[in-house]
């Protein structure tokens, strides 16, 4: 008797080790874990921050909580924009919390403090909010994938539109750090493509500037139509209202080369009207985008009842984009997983489009114009679709790209 | 020669509001020997009460200009009762430390409350548009906010060194236990002194409110320049408050034109050249 139990005892450890070991295989650690690394309290925590964490939050309820049989789980941390927290947190993560993936990574410094980490360790950075470019050209990692926008995109959409529609010569207002200068080179370089004319540019500090006049007066001095303001969050909340002020706009006209929804809610559309922008998502443009978004807005979450920017939306995507690659692939291994990403379209409320070898998601974008107020007929109606720029013409191709994985020398 | 113009009539815009912050600052330090590190947060609460107004209560931007100063003094009034008073015994730094602890909680609620962006506050309709002076178009409000700052900048000044009510205030300073002796209730004029010190800055808040985005970080991103005016202009000193922020408002303008990069850094490089040569400020005494 007392054998038999032994035995019996015995054969169900064995079995359940065998079963561990099965698991093991699919899913590392027994858990598929998912990090929302973002700006909870700063800078850019309106547009990312605990709105990202909501559209995470919401990606694995919609999935079901489980793939292959195993939770999923969430974490988050604030980066509070800068490098050296970025990265310590992703080390600890993914060396203590078991974590597979980081997502959002909003401001360009923190992402770019995070990829090569992740790299290193083979777990994925899905990139919703930086904008830098060379993410997945020069900078780029065979782990990562650069998700909503990127400033070649953003420079693109507005720069070439904007100078076909008459807007031939451009004055920048310009945010004096990596990602204000590059963008305003993109710019440039496109608006000087397209048959137009760069008169200057004047560039302010930041953060930390709240006048803007003395900048702006120069940009009125120029004698420009288009002043390009290459700036984001609060700064160019600020550009923008002064402009007004100052009898700026509507005689010369401003091109927002990094504008969120959340930025127009904030400044009113009696400031905003007029002003074009590029965005990758637009929660009225259709049936779907709308259903989404409003189940966004509704969530107990979601105390300020705001509609998601395209940064959120981009992290929702992104997030079940990875999961169903997970289901694809029967694996959490990175390798497997980043294949199968790059192997399936997207093709949801957010985007159509493809992952190329470089890691960087090519969809539509829109190039859009704010309402006036009274164009507008409820809440947050805000944009005009001016244009839907196609995958091919709205992100650089891989061989532009110049990404050393994906272009052979 | 038109830019240049243009540069500096935009610094004066910015001294005013530098004036008007400092001044707030100074009277506090001069008269209470509190050094105020939540002004900025004060300025911001007063901003944030004017729009909180308008878009709740339907208050305009007139009474806003009175009934926001008088909550944020008040606000400052029931700090001082509460808190501060029981640090006077204690080193400066103590009250710093306290007034820094209540910045990061009143930053952090408005912060929890409206976001990051903020809102945005309408010119108020009668100071809307401005007008061509040839070398650059003033908006009419900004005109305004010279005018009213440099006024009540000045009315301050008067009331605290030319009046009655002045003279206790500064033999308070000087010997509160004398000034008690004469039948004067020193802790309550101190209190009082506090909280108008403190209905500056939220005055400040609502001038500022229709040129800036109103967004919980406004104050810290204008405090550390006006620390640095208090400082040049001598810790305490009303009227060296008042001339530097105005003087330091048109050399930021001065060096936009000279050298733009340099435009942000320019006061900090002035309040260490003062440091060195003179220790206690353009306008302040050697205690």
């Amino acid at each position: 008797m007392t054998r038999t139990i032994r035995n019996l005892a015995l054969a169900a450890l064995l079995g359940l080790s065998a079963n561990a070991a099965v698991a093991a295989d699919k899913v590392s650690d027994g858990v598929v874990k998912i990090g929302v690394l973002t700006d909870m309290t700063g800078y850019y925590s309106d547009l990312a921050g605990p709105g990202s964490v909501l559209a995470a939050k919401m990606a694995i309820h919609d999935f079901g909580g489980k793939v292959l049989g195993k939770p999923i789980e969430l974490v988050s941390a604030d980066h509070q924009n800068k490098a050296d927290i970025s990265s310590n947190t992703a080390r600890k993560w993914f060396d203590e919390e078991k974590v597979d993936a980081i997502v959002d990574l909003v401001s360009s410094s923190t992402a770019g403090a995070v990829m090569p980490v992740a790299a290193e360790k083979k777990r994925i950075t899905l990139l919703s909010g930086p904008a830098t470019t060379a993410f997945t050209g020069e900078k780029c990692t065979a782990y990562n994938v650069h998700y909503t926008y990127n400033n070649w995109a953003l420079a693109n959409g507005t720069g070439r539109e904007v100078v076909k529609n008459g807007g031939d010569s451009w004055f920048f207002v310009t945010a004096d750090y990596v990602f204000g200068k590059s963008l305003e080179e993109d710019t440039s370089n496109v608006v000087k493509a397209s048959g137009g004319k760069v008169l200057g540019s004047a560039r302010h500090p930041s953060p930390g500037t709240t006048d803007f006049s003395s900048y702006l007066l120069q940009a009125q001095a120029s004698g420009a139509k288009v002043i390009g303001l290459a700036n984001a969050g609060s700064d160019t909340i600020n550009c923008i209202k002064q402009a007004k002020e100052f009898g700026i706009t509507p005689k010369q006209s401003l091109a927002g080369l990094l504008v969120f929804i959340s930025d127009v809610h904030a400044l009113g559309l009696d400031i905003a009207k007029g002003l074009y922008l590029t965005t990758a998502f637009y929660w009225d443009y259709d049936d779907h985008t709308r259903a989404w978004s409003k189940k966004f807005q509704s969530q107990p979450d979601n105390a300020k009842k705001a509609m998601p920017t395209m940064v959120q939306a981009g992290v929702y995507s992104a997030v079940t984009h990875y999961l169903q690659a997970i289901k694809a692939a029967g694996t959490d291994q990175a390798d497997a997983v980043m294949a199968k990403m790059k192997a399936t379209p997207v093709n949801d409320f957010f985007a159509r489009g493809t992952i190329g070898p470089d890691g960087l998601f090519r969809h539509d974008m829109f190039l859009v114009q704010v309402k006036t107020p009274q164009e507008s007929k409820y809440p947050w109606d805000y944009y005009k679709i001016v244009k839907k720029i196609p995958a091919v013409e709205a992100f650089p191709t891989v061989e532009a790209q110049k990404c050393p994985l994906a272009v052979k020398r | 020669m038109q830019a240049l113009f243009g540069q500096l009539l935009l610094g004066l815009i910015n001294g005013s509001f530098y004036a008007l912050l400092s001044l707030g600052l100074a009277i506090i330090f001069g008269l209470v020997n509190v050094v105020n590190f939540a002004h900025g947060a004060l300025y911001m609460a007063g901003a944030f009460l004017a729009w909180i107004g308008l878009s709740a209560l339907g208050i305009g931007y007139w009474a806003a200009l009175v009934l926001s100063p008088a909550a944020v003094g008040l606000l400052g009034v029931v700090i001082e009762r509460t808190m501060l008073r029981r640090l006077y015994q204690l080193d400066n730094l103590y009250g710093l430390l306290l007034t820094f602890g209540l910045t990061l909680i009143i930053e952090g609620l408005f912060h929890h409350q409206y976001g990051n962006s903020g809102s945005s506050y309408p010119v108020p309709e009668m100071l809307q548009g401005g007008s061509n002076l040839g070398f650059m178009y003033l908006p009419r409000y900004r005109a305004w906010v010279v005018l009213v700052s440099v006024a009540v900048c000045f009315a301050s000044w008067w009331v605290i060194e030319r009046t009655k009510l002045g003279a206790y205030l500064r033999a308070g300073t000087e010997n509160p236990r004398l000034l008690q002796a004469f039948g004067v209730n020193v802790p309550l004029m101190m209190t009082l002194t506090l909280g108008l010190g403190v209905g500056l800055a939220g005055f400040a808040g609502v001038m500022a409110a229709p040129i800036y985005q109103v967004s919980p970080g406004m104050g810290s991103n204008l405090i550390i320049v006006v620390f640095a005016v208090v400082v040049i202009g001598g810790m305490g000193s009303i009227l060296g408050s008042i001339v530097t922020g105005l003087g330091l408002g048109l050399v930021e303008g001065l060096t936009k034109y000279l050298y733009p990069p340099a435009a942000s850094t320019v006061v900090f490089a002035i309040m260490a050249v003062v440091l060195l040569l003179r220790p206690a400020g353009l306008f302040g005494r050697e205690r």
